[in-house]
C-alpha cells in the first residue's frame, strides 16, 4: 500500500507508525473483548480440564493430571454422543442442501409466486430457535399433535404414536425441525447466487445439444460451487454445536437417543457437577472447532485480497 | 419449441410451489391456531385445526401479568422487555467498537492484521458450550448472576466477531479512490471512517445491526445459565420454562412463542431486501 505524501513529512517511517498506532487503538476495544470473552475463557477452559473440582467451580481443585480425559475417552457414551452429533450434522446439512437447491431452483425459474415463496422463506429461518423447537415439539405431540392428526386423517396411521419416546425417530425428527428452521437460508443464499449467474453459458450449452441434467451438472453446479460452499460452512459449524432446539424438543431423550456433544458438556459442567469432565470436553469441542475453521478458512477466505 | 410448452412448464413449475409452501405454513399456522386456543379445544380429539371458540386469553395472561394464575406467564412480558434491552444494547455496542476494527481491518496494514482477521472468523465458529465454565466462574465471583450486564457481555463472544467479520466484507466494497479523495481534501482517518466510508455503508450497517439483533435475540445458552430468577430471564429461556417438571403450559407456551418470533420475523420481513448481501457477507446464523 502507498500512502500519499503530506505537507509536512516526518519521514514517510513515522507517518506510517502514526497510521498504526492508530489501528492498535481502533482494534483495541474489539481485541480486549475477544481476548475476554473468547481466548482467555478457552485457555482457562484447557488449564480446568486437568483438574477435579469435587466442591464446586469456585472452590479447591485437586490436580488429576490427564484424568478427566481418560475417563472422558474410557465412557461409552462420549463416543456414542460423537456418533450422534456427526449424524445429526450429516443428515440435516445435507437436506438443508439438496432441499435448499431445489427450492432455489424452483424459486429461479419464476412459477407463479415465486416473489411471495421467496418472502415466505424469511419467516421460518427468522423464527427463533427456542420457539422452533417448542412448535415441534407440539407438532409431535403424542396424544393431541398436529402430526398425528394429519397423518390420521389422511389415513396413513390407525393410531396415534408417541414420536419423541421411539429411540430410532427422535433424533431424525430433531432433524426434521432443524431442517425447517435452516433449510430457507441456504435455499436464500443459493437463489441469490443463481440470480447472479450468466444465462449466456447454459444457453450455448443448449444449442450444442446438452440436456437439461447435463447443464446442470457441467455447468449450473460449478458456477454454484462458491455459494454452496458458504452454505455448507455456515450450516456444517452451526450443526456440530446443536443444543437449543434438542434441549426444547427431547431434552437429549428418550434414553440419550438424541444426546449429542455440546449437551453432554453442558450435562457434566452443570446438573451433573463433573466440571472437570466438562472442561476436557469444552476443550475438545474448541479445539475441533478451530482445526474446523483453519481448514475452512483455506477453503473459503484468503485474507490478501482484502487489504486493497 | 412448441408455442404451447412454456405455460404448461410454468404450470407444472407452480404446482411445485404447493408443497414447499405447505411445509413452510402448515407448522406457522399450527403454532398461530394454538396460541388462539383454549386449553379445552387445544386437548380434544378429533384436532381441532381452526379453533371453533378463539381466545385472546393466552395473550392476555402474558401481556397483562396479574391475570396470570402461576407464575411462569406473569414473567413472560418482562422477559420480552429483557431480550429487548439486551439484544439492544449487544447491537449498539457491536456497531461502534466492531466497525472501528472492521474498518482497521480492511484499510490499515500492520504486522498482525492478517492474524487477527482469522481469529476473528475461529473464534466466531467456537461453541458457547465450550466458554461456558470460566465465563460463570467470574460472573458469580463478580455477583454478575442475573444481571443483564453479563449477557450482554458474554453474548459479545459470538457478535462481535460476526459485526467484524460481516463489517470487513461491506468496507471492502467502499472504493479506495473515494477514500484517496479525502484525505488530499485534508481528511484524517477518523474523518474517512466517519464522513466517507460510514456513510456509503449505510446498507451494510443496517444488516448487520439487525443479522446482529436476530442473534442475540435467538441466544439461549447463556441466558439459560447465568439467569436463575424469572426478572432476569429472557424470551427464549421463559419459553423454555413454560415446561414444567409435571405438567407443559402448551397454551402459554404457544402465545409466547408467537410474541417471541413477532420481532425478529417483523424485522427480517421489513428489511428483506437487506437479509441476502447480509447472508452471504455472514454466512452464519445459529
Amino acid at each position: 500500500m502507498t500512502l500519499p505524501s503530506r505537507h509536512l513529512p516526518k519521514g514517510r517511517f513515522s507517518l506510517r507508525q502514526q497510521e498504526v498506532r492508530l489501528a492498535w487503538l481502533l482494534i483495541a476495544p474489539s481485541l480486549l473483548v475477544i481476548l475476554g470473552v473468547t481466548l482467555w475463557p478457552i485457555i482457562y477452559t484447557f488449564i480446568l480440564s486437568f483438574f477435579n473440582l469435587p466442591q464446586g467451580i469456585n472452590q479447591a481443585r485437586i490436580f488429576v493430571g490427564l484424568g478427566n480425559y481418560i475417563e472422558m475417552i474410557q465412557d461409552q457414551t462420549f463416543w456414542a454422543t460423537i456418533g450422534r452429533t456427526m449424524y445429526f450434522t450429516v443428515f440435516s446439512v445435507s437436506l438443508e442442501l439438496v432441499l435448499g437447491l431445489a427450492i432455489a431452483q424452483l424459486i429461479h425459474s419464476h412459477p407463479w409466486g415465486w416473489k411471495v415463496l421467496r418472502f415466505s422463506l424469511i419467516i421460518p429461518w427468522a423464527v427463533p430457535t427456542i420457539v422452533n423447537g417448542a412448535m415441534w415439539r407440539w407438532i409431535y405431540s403424542a396424544d393431541f399433535g398436529a402430526l398425528n392428526a394429519l397423518l390420521m386423517q389422511l389415513g396413513l396411521i390407525k393410531h396415534y404414536i408417541p414420536w419423541l419416546t421411539l429411540p430410532n425417530a427422535a433424533m431424525n425428527l430433531v432433524i426434521l425441525a432443524d431442517v425447517w428452521h435452516m433449510m430457507p437460508f441456504v435455499a436464500l443464499i443459493l437463489q441469490a447466487a443463481l440470480a447472479t449467474l450468466p444465462e449466456e453459458l447454459e444457453e450455448a450449452a443448449a444449442v450444442d445439444g446438452a440436456n437439461a441434467l447435463q447443464r446442470f451438472w457441467s455447468i449450473r453446479l460449478p458456477l454454484l460451487r462458491p455459494a454452496i460452499l458458504v452454505a455448507l460452512i455456515a450450516r456444517t459449524v452451526d450443526a456440530f454445536r446443536v443444543f437449543d432446539i434438542v434441549y426444547i424438543i427431547t431434552a437429549s431423550g428418550p434414553a440419550s437417543k438424541t444426546l449429542t456433544i455440546t449437551y453432554l458438556t453442558y450435562l457434566n459442567t452443570f446438573p451433573w457437577g463433573k466440571q472437570g469432565i466438562g472442561a476436557a470436553l469444552s476443550f475438545l469441542i474448541s479445539f475441533f472447532t478451530l482445526t474446523m475453521a483453519f481448514i475452512f478458512i483455506r477453503f473459503l477466505y484468503r485474507p490478501e485480497e482484502t487489504l486493497q | 419449441m412448441m408455442p404451447y410448452r412454456k405455460p404448461l412448464r410454468k404450470f407444472f413449475l407452480s404446482i411445485l410451489t404447493i408443497p414447499v409452501f405447505f411445509f413452510i405454513f402448515f407448522p406457522i399456522l399450527w403454532l398461530l391456531s394454538a396460541s388462539f386456543s383454549t386449553e379445552v379445544e387445544l386437548f380434544s380429539v378429533p384436532t381441532h385445526w381452526i379453533p371453533q371458540h378463539p381466545t385472546l386469553k393466552n395473550y392476555l395472561e402474558i401481556i397483562f401479568p396479574n391475570l396470570a394464575a402461576s407464575s411462569v406467564p406473569r414473567s413472560f412480558a418482562i422477559a420480552l422487555l429483557n431480550s429487548i434491552k439486551i439484544a439492544s444494547a449487544v447491537t449498539v455496542i457491536c456497531i461502534i467498537i466492531g466497525s472501528l476494527a472492521a474498518y482497521v481491518l480492511v484499510r490499515i496494514p500492520f504486522k498482525f492484521n492478517r492474524a487477527i482477521q482469522i481469529g476473528v472468523i475461529a473464534t466466531r465458529m467456537v461453541p458457547e458450550v465450550s466458554l461456558i465454565l470460566p465465563l460463570f466462574v467470574i460472573a458469580s465471583s463478580l455477583q454478575l448472576i442475573n444481571k443483564p450486564i453479563v449477557l450482554i457481555v458474554t453474548y459479545m463472544s459470538f457478535a462481535l466477531p460476526y459485526t467484524i467479520w460481516m463489517l470487513t466484507a461491506f468496507f471492502q466494497t467502499v472504493p479506495v479512490e473515494l477514500e484517496d479523495a479525502a484525505r488530499i481534501d485534508g481528511c484524517g482517518r477518523m474523518g474517512i471512517l466517519f464522513r466517507v466510508v460510514m456513510p456509503i455503508s449505510v446498507p451494510g450497517l443496517i444488516s448487520t445491526a439487525m443479522f446482529v439483533f436476530l442473534l442475540a435475540w435467538d441466544e439461549f445458552f447463556y441466558a439459560l445459565i447465568f439467569t436463575s430468577t424469572l426478572a432476569a430471564k429472557t424470551a427464549p429461556v421463559a419459553i423454555a420454562e413454560f415446561i414444567g417438571r409435571y405438567s407443559v403450559n402448551i397454551n402459554g407456551m404457544m402465545a409466547g412463542g408467537i410474541l417471541a418470533a413477532l420481532p425478529p420475523v417483523l424485522l427480517a420481513l421489513i428489511f428483506q431486501r437487506y437479509i441476502v448481501s447480509g447472508l452471504t457477507a455472514g454466512a452464519v446464523k445459529g
